[in-house]
C-alpha cells in the first residue's frame, strides 16, 4: 500500500469508526460460525460422534478459539446494545465512554471464559 | 522557516493524476496558501475554489493529506506532516477540474431530504415566539450552523458505498427543521430522510461528526431522525 493509501485509511482512524468495523467484523464471524453450530447440534443426534468431538474441543487450540468466539459474540452484543442506546436514547457526547465499555465488556468475557476453561 | 515544501496536487478530472510543486514555506502558511502560490507563481492553469480565506464560506474545502478540510483553517505547520502535502479534491463529488468539484448532487440531496423551510404563516402574522430554552429549539440551534461546505458528505463511507445516500449534511438540515416550531412540513420531511436513501441508511461511522470544521454532530442528528421515523412508524404515520 503507497503511502497516500495509508493516509487516506487514517482518515478513519478514531473510536467510532473502529466501533463500526468490530461490530460489522465480528457480526459477519458470528454468521459464519453459526452453521458449524448448528452441525455440531446435529451430532448430539449420535452419541459417540459428540462424545469425540467434546474430547476435540478439549485441545488448547480449540479453547482458545472459542475465548475469541466468546470475545466476537460479547462484543457483538456489546455493540448491538452501545448501537441501539445512540438510536433510541436522547444523544449523548459519551459515545467514546461507551464505545470504550463494550470493548471492555467483550475482553473481560473472554478473559473469564478463558479462566474457566483453565 | 526556510525549508521548502513537497507539494503534490491532483491535476485533472476524475482521471487525473498527482503532480509535484515544490513551494517555499512562510510563517503562519495555511494549505490555501500553498494552493495560491502555486497558481500564481507556478502553474497558473490550476483550478481550485476559496472566497473568503477566514472559514466562514467554506468554499475552499479539500482532501489534504487524506483527510477532509477547509485549506484556509489548516496551518501547514500543523498538517504538513514530514513536510508534503498532498492535496486532492473532495471525495464522493465528481471532479470538475483539479480541486473543484461538482457539488450539484450534493445541492440536490438537500431538496431531496426536504431541506427547505416551509412557513406556516405570512408577514401579516405576528412573529412567532420560539423560547430559546425549549428542547426543540436547542436541538436545531446544534445543528443550524452548518455553511454547506460538503466536508461530512466527503468524509463519509455510506455516501461512498450509496451515491443515493442523502449523506449527513443534508439530513442535519432535515432534523433541524424537524425542530423547527414554524415549519409546516414534518410530516412530509419525514416521509423522505425515511425512505430508502436516507437516515436510516447512517451506520453511525461518526466521520462527519469527526471531521465537520464547525463541530457539527451529523451524526446525531441522523440519530434524531431515526427515533423519529421509529415514532412514526410505530404510529402508523410512515
Amino acid at each position: 500500500m503507497t503511502a497516500s493509501a495509508l493516509q487516506r485509511l487514517a482518515m478513519r482512524n478514531h473510536p467510532a469508526y473502529w466501533a463500526f468495523v468490530v461490530h460489522r467484523v465480528s457480526g459477519v464471524g458470528l454468521a459464519l460460525f453459526l452453521p458449524l453450530h448448528f452441525l455440531v447440534l446435529g451430532l448430539m443426534l449420535e452419541p459417540r460422534a459428540a462424545d469425540a468431538f467434546f474430547r476435540w474441543t478439549e485441545q488448547p487450540l480449540v479453547k482458545l478459539a472459542e475465548t475469541l468466539l466468546v470475545v466476537l459474540l460479547a462484543v457483538h452484543l456489546a455493540g448491538g446494545l452501545r448501537l441501539l442506546a445512540l438510536e433510541f436514547l436522547p444523544w449523548s457526547d459519551r459515545q467514546k465512554t461507551w464505545i470504550a465499555i463494550a470493548f471492555g465488556f467483550a475482553l473481560f468475557s473472554g478473559l473469564l471464559f478463558l479462566l474457566a476453561a483453565w | 522557516m526556510t525549508t521548502d515544501l513537497d507539494v503534490q496536487v491532483w491535476r485533472g478530472d476524475s482521471a487525473g493524476e498527482l503532480q509535484r510543486y515544490v513551494v517555499p514555506r512562510g510563517d503562519k502558511q495555511t494549505v490555501l496558501d500553498v494552493v495560491t502560490y502555486i497558481q500564481r507563481r507556478l502553474d497558473p492553469t490550476l483550478s481550485y475554489r476559496f472566497a473568503c480565506r477566514v472559514g466562514m464560506c467554506g468554499s475552499c474545502a479539500m482532501t489534504v493529506n487524506g483527510k477532509p478540510r477547509w485549506t484556509c483553517r489548516a496551518s501547514v505547520e500543523r498538517v504538513a506532516e514530514a513536510g508534503s502535502l498532498e492535496l486532492r479534491p473532495l471525495r464522493n463529488m465528481p471532479v470538475i477540474k483539479d480541486l473543484a468539484v461538482d457539488m450539484t448532487g450534493f445541492f440536490e440531496k438537500w431538496q431531496e431530504a426536504g431541506g427547505r423551510f416551509v412557513p406556516t404563516s405570512t408577514r401579516h402574522d405576528p412573529i412567532a415566539v420560539v423560547p430559546p430554552s425549549s428542547p426543540a429549539r436547542q436541538a436545531a440551534d446544534a445543528g443550524i450552523e452548518c455553511i454547506n461546505c460538503g466536508i461530512c458528505h466527503a468524509a463519509c463511507d455510506v455516501v461512498a458505498w450509496d451515491p443515493a445516500y442523502q449523506g449527513p449534511a443534508a439530513l442535519n438540515r432535515a432534523w433541524t427543521l424537524q425542530n423547527d416550531v414554524r415549519d409546516g412540513d414534518h410530516g412530509q420531511r419525514l416521509r423522505a430522510v425515511a425512505s430508502g436513501s436516507g437516515c436510516l441508511g447512517c451506520h453511525s461511522m461518526g466521520n462527519c461528526a469527526r471531521y465537520c470544521p464547525n463541530s457539527l454532530n451529523p451524526t446525531g442528528s441522523i440519530a434524531g431522525l431515526k427515533r423519529l421515523a421509529v415514532k412514526a412508524a410505530l404510529k402508523g404515520e410512515l
